[in-house]
């Protein structure tokens, strides 16, 4: 019970940023040009049914009523409905953000298996052929743009090889939708025992999942690099070494513990970086994710859902913030303390 | 058997691939230790002493390698031994201890599992009786309720027990050969004292053999059986550590003897050739520059200074003198009021400057009158201002605007003063030496003519020898510039020679004050006695 304390006040700091990011966002929708109503009502409406709609849709009020307004939906969970699907923000969004959810943490896992042992590696030998290669490969990585990537894995891995399925969603065409249980359509089907289901949603998923983990690869293979090779200098590594520790032990148990901690710190910047820009690869693989439905939104000036998406991502940014918070005081003793 | 040598070096030279070419750290150097004794290598910075001994281990880093010579441990050739062998060597046949003994224990790995570690590697324990066999080692260098501190971190541990726990890892394997570099460096006095004798002791009851490497000749005569000094990556001297006090050969070492701070020594006596007498001041100051009354800092409940007085005369320089922990830096920041009191008064110069706040005296104009030297010479310089910069720094914040040649000129003659070559003011610091770096500092709080100098260990980071010229320039420039100095230590001896009167902290009080020569020859309180006694003595 005790530990749990310092996590129950690091939340409530969170708190006052919650209602920040409702402020921001209520008031950045209302200042973004277009106007919702007359976009709603199309080119050949009079203004008197511009008029009623904006009545409808509570625009004609003061900024301050409508915030009110809109803080009173919040609390009750809704969302507003999106004008473009017809549907409330909240079920289309719990319904697409499985979707980018799942997409972006594969690609994260994928990056963070590849890049972590590589960073290992580099700094290990540095001024080796790995190291150089290390860099060659983040570079290029990180240089080339998301869907140039994306389009040119599609081009090899499903034109020329035809090794992968159409680039077209989650799930084969033909497919079923597993029942939902989380969302993942990865846990999902192996929850019900779908093996044919889950190879076809590994499948559609490993294109855009390598997309993505290629851009990410980079800042956490170099990250991992610096951070080791100034842990691997360090006194206490000097001191494992000089008592005859074996190297296994000195560069996991004693290096690389301590150099995760910026690693980390990456890693979530990483995640919600790739949550936001997941939006290319989404279009280029037709995948039903949250991005490309704000990104409609917002062309649409329809303002539930850009309003909806930002709160979203800003408290998953926060729960973020807090798990690597978490996770930062489970590794080093000293954080704990001030916590 | 017993004449063998359980360490024999023989005509060891180790090579560091650097972006110039090539260095030789160590050159030529021979060495050897028998059974039971304790062997010390002195030297100072860049000597190759911590070399020599991390090429004995083969934990030199990745640009260093053996170029020539044999290392030969009880009768095995090291430098061709596998490095699988070589492991299985490392902490349980030699063992070494660091200097910086907080960095050099794993922050976040428990100190118990860190001696079980090397428990384990070695196979001096199974998991079963791991943590009983670590708080036993803990036990053995005097750890007070072991198993308490089994689950500690480093950080929730002072410098020395830390040292102490690093002392337990070492020995956890009964090695036969204790390699200690500079063990004591940074630690307290008392504390230096306690973990030479730990470190003595288990040594001589285990009949282990040792080396201790040390830049301080005194603490190498009073602990080693022999002595050698080596200067430039070559061994100079070598001999029993009762003559080489006592007879000395090699000039070097005679140099070295010469500046090393001991009793009877005055600051002249320190330099082989003692500049001329200086000149005081035109009109000798008098009367009374900083009175300090009731002196009080609290940090939550915490007394860190606890209501103390003190006075410093025009022309005195004052020695405050205590151990970390003591309140002396706390109460030196709030005289040069960088932190407010929490109660007293400082009256300067017959001015009450206590209820000034912290923010608000960079822009007082008494401020240009205390100056402060800081206690790492490289630390307290900016890394991107030149030598000339530096020094200009107060002027140009504190002083009246004057052009730009005769700043320049100001400069030069400051560096002047502290005997700074004027060519060496377009530098920047890592272009200086420690002791370049020293006068740079010293230049720099001289430059408003200040009537108080606020020194923080000056000198505790340079070499013996740059320290005794350091001490004297420091001698120079109050008697002919006329300034107070407060000088800021816990090296009694360093405070003897620049200081008219000792002040002894202790736990943020006073507990003893006096002329130096009263409290250095006849201390009142037990504490100063057991600072005085905590110095290490050579062989007489």
């Amino acid at each position: 019970m005790k530990a749990l304390r310092p996590i129950g006040r690091r939340m409530a700091t969170a708190l006052p940023s919650v209602v920040g990011v409702i402020i921001v966002t209520f008031l950045l929708t209302r200042v973004l040009p277009g106007d919702t109503a007359a976009y709603f009502a199309g080119p050949a409406a009079t203004p008197t049914a511009i008029a009623e709609i904006k009545a409808r849709l509570g625009l004609d009020q003061s900024l301050p009523v409508q915030f009110i307004r809109y803080v009173g939906d919040l609390v009750r969970g809704d969302f507003g409905s999106s004008l473009t699907t017809g549907q409330p923000v909240l079920s289309d969004i719990t319904a697409r953000l499985p979707a980018s959810a799942e997409l972006v943490l594969v690609a994260l896992v994928l990056a963070v298996s590849i890049a972590v042992p590589l960073g290992i590696i580099a700094a290990l030998k540095e001024r080796s052929f790995i190291d150089h290669a290390c860099r060659v490969v983040a570079t290029a990585g990180v240089s080339l743009p998301v869907f140039f990537t994306g389009l040119l894995l599609v081009y090899v891995f499903y034109y020329i090889l035809g090794w992968s399925p159409s680039p077209l969603g989650r799930l084969d065409v033909f497919a079923t939708t597993p029942p939902t249980i989380t969302g993942f359509y990865l846990i999902d089907t192996l929850l019900t025992g779908d093996l044919e289901g889950f190879h076809g949603t590994v499948a559609q998923l490993a294109l855009p999942a390598a997309t993505l983990a290629i851009f990410a690869l980079a800042p956490i293979a170099r990250m991992t690099r610096g951070s080791m090779l100034a842990v691997l200098e360090s006194d206490f590594v000097r001191t494992a070494r000089a008592a005859g520790l074996p190297p296994t032990t000195v560069v996991l148990t004693y290096a690389f513990r301590n150099a995760v901690l910026p690693v980390i710190t990456t890693l979530g910047m990483v995640f919600s970086f790739l949550l936001g820009a997941s939006v290319l690869v989404e279009k280029v693989f037709a995948w039903p994710g949250i991005g490309s439905y704000a990104v409609e939104a917002l062309i649409a000036s329809d303002y539930a859902p850009v309003q909806g998406f930002v709160l979203v991502m800003a408290v998953l940014y926060l729960l973020l913030n807090l798990c690597i918070d978490i996770l930062y005081g489970l590794i080093d003793p000293r954080v704990r303390i001030d916590a | 058997m017993e004449t063998l040598p359980l360490l024999d070096v023989h005509d060891l030279t180790v090579e560091f691939a650097t972006r110039r070419g090539v260095v030789r750290a160590v050159e030529h150097v021979d060495l050897s230790v028998r059974r039971g004794e304790i062997l010390g290598i002195v030297g100072e910075s860049g000597s190759g002493k911590s070399v020599t001994s991390y090429a004995v281990m083969r934990i030199l880093d990745r640009a260093g390698r053996i170029a020539e010579g044999s290392v030969t441990f009880s009768g095995m050739d090291l430098r061709d031994l596998p490095e699988s062998d070589m492991r299985d060597l490392r902490g349980r046949e030699i063992s070494m201890v660091f200097q910086n003994p907080r960095a050099a224990l794993n922050p976040i790995r428990k100190i118990g599992r860190q001696i079980e570690d090397v428990l384990l590697r070695h196979g001096q324990c199974t998991r079963a009786d791991a943590r009983a066999k670590a708080i036993a080692m803990l036990d053995r260098v005097r750890i007070a309720r072991p198993e308490e501190r089994y689950d500690a971190y480093p950080f929730e541990l002072s410098g020395g027990m830390c040292q102490r726990v690093v002392i337990a890892l070492a020995l956890a394997c009964r090695p036969r050969l204790l390699i200690a570099d500079e063990p004591t460096t940074g630690l307290d006095v008392t504390t230096q004292k306690a973990v030479m004798d730990l470190i003595v002791e288990l040594t001589r009851e285990s009949r282990m053999s040792a080396i201790l490497i040390t830049h301080d000749l005194g603490l190498a005569a009073a602990y080693c059986d022999s002595v050698m000094v080596m200067e430039k990556g070559r061994v100079v001297e070598a001999a029993p550590a009762a003559t080489i006090f006592s007879a000395p050969t090699h000039p070097y070492t005679k140099r070295l003897l010469r500046a090393t701070p001991r009793p009877g020594a005055t600051l002249r006596d320190l330099v082989m050739d003692p500049p001329p007498e200086t000149v005081p001041a035109a009109i000798p100051k008098t009367g009374r520059l900083l009175d300090v009354r009731g002196l009080v800092k609290t940090y939550g409940a915490v007394n860190a200074v606890d209501g103390i007085d003190l006075h410093i005369d025009r022309g005195e320089s004052v020695g405050l003198v205590g151990e970390s922990g003591c309140g002396k830096s706390t109460t030196s920041m709030m005289i040069m009021r960088l932190l407010d009191p929490s109660d007293g008064s400082i009256h300067f110069d017959g001015q009450e400057i206590a209820a000034i706040p912290a923010r608000a005296f960079p822009r007082h104009p008494l401020r240009k009158r205390i100056q402060m030297v800081f206690q790492d010479p490289t630390d307290s310089l900016n890394p991107r201002f030149t030598a000339e910069r530096a020094i200009a720094d107060p002027i140009l914040r504190m002083a009246d605007r004057m052009g730009r040649d005769a700043l320049r000129a100001r400069c030069e003659d400051l560096a002047g003063l502290v005997g700074l070559p004027t060519h060496l003011l377009d530098r920047f610091p890592h272009q200086l030496s420690g002791g370049q770096k020293a006068r740079v500092g010293i230049a720099r709080a001289i430059a408003l003519n200040p009537d108080l100098v606020i020194l923080d260990e000056p000198t505790a980071a340079l070499d013996v020898s740059v320290q005794a010229v350091v001490l004297n320039l420091l001698e120079e420039l109050k008697i002919s510039l006329g300034m107070s100095y407060l000088f800021v230590s816990h090296d009694l001896h360093v405070v003897r020679l620049l200081c008219d009167r000792v002040i002894v902290m202790r736990a943020g009080r006073i507990v003893e004050q006096g002329t130096a020569q009263q409290v250095l020859e006849a201390p009142t309180a037990d504490y100063t006695r057991e600072l005085l006694a905590a110095v290490p003595h050579p062989p007489a």
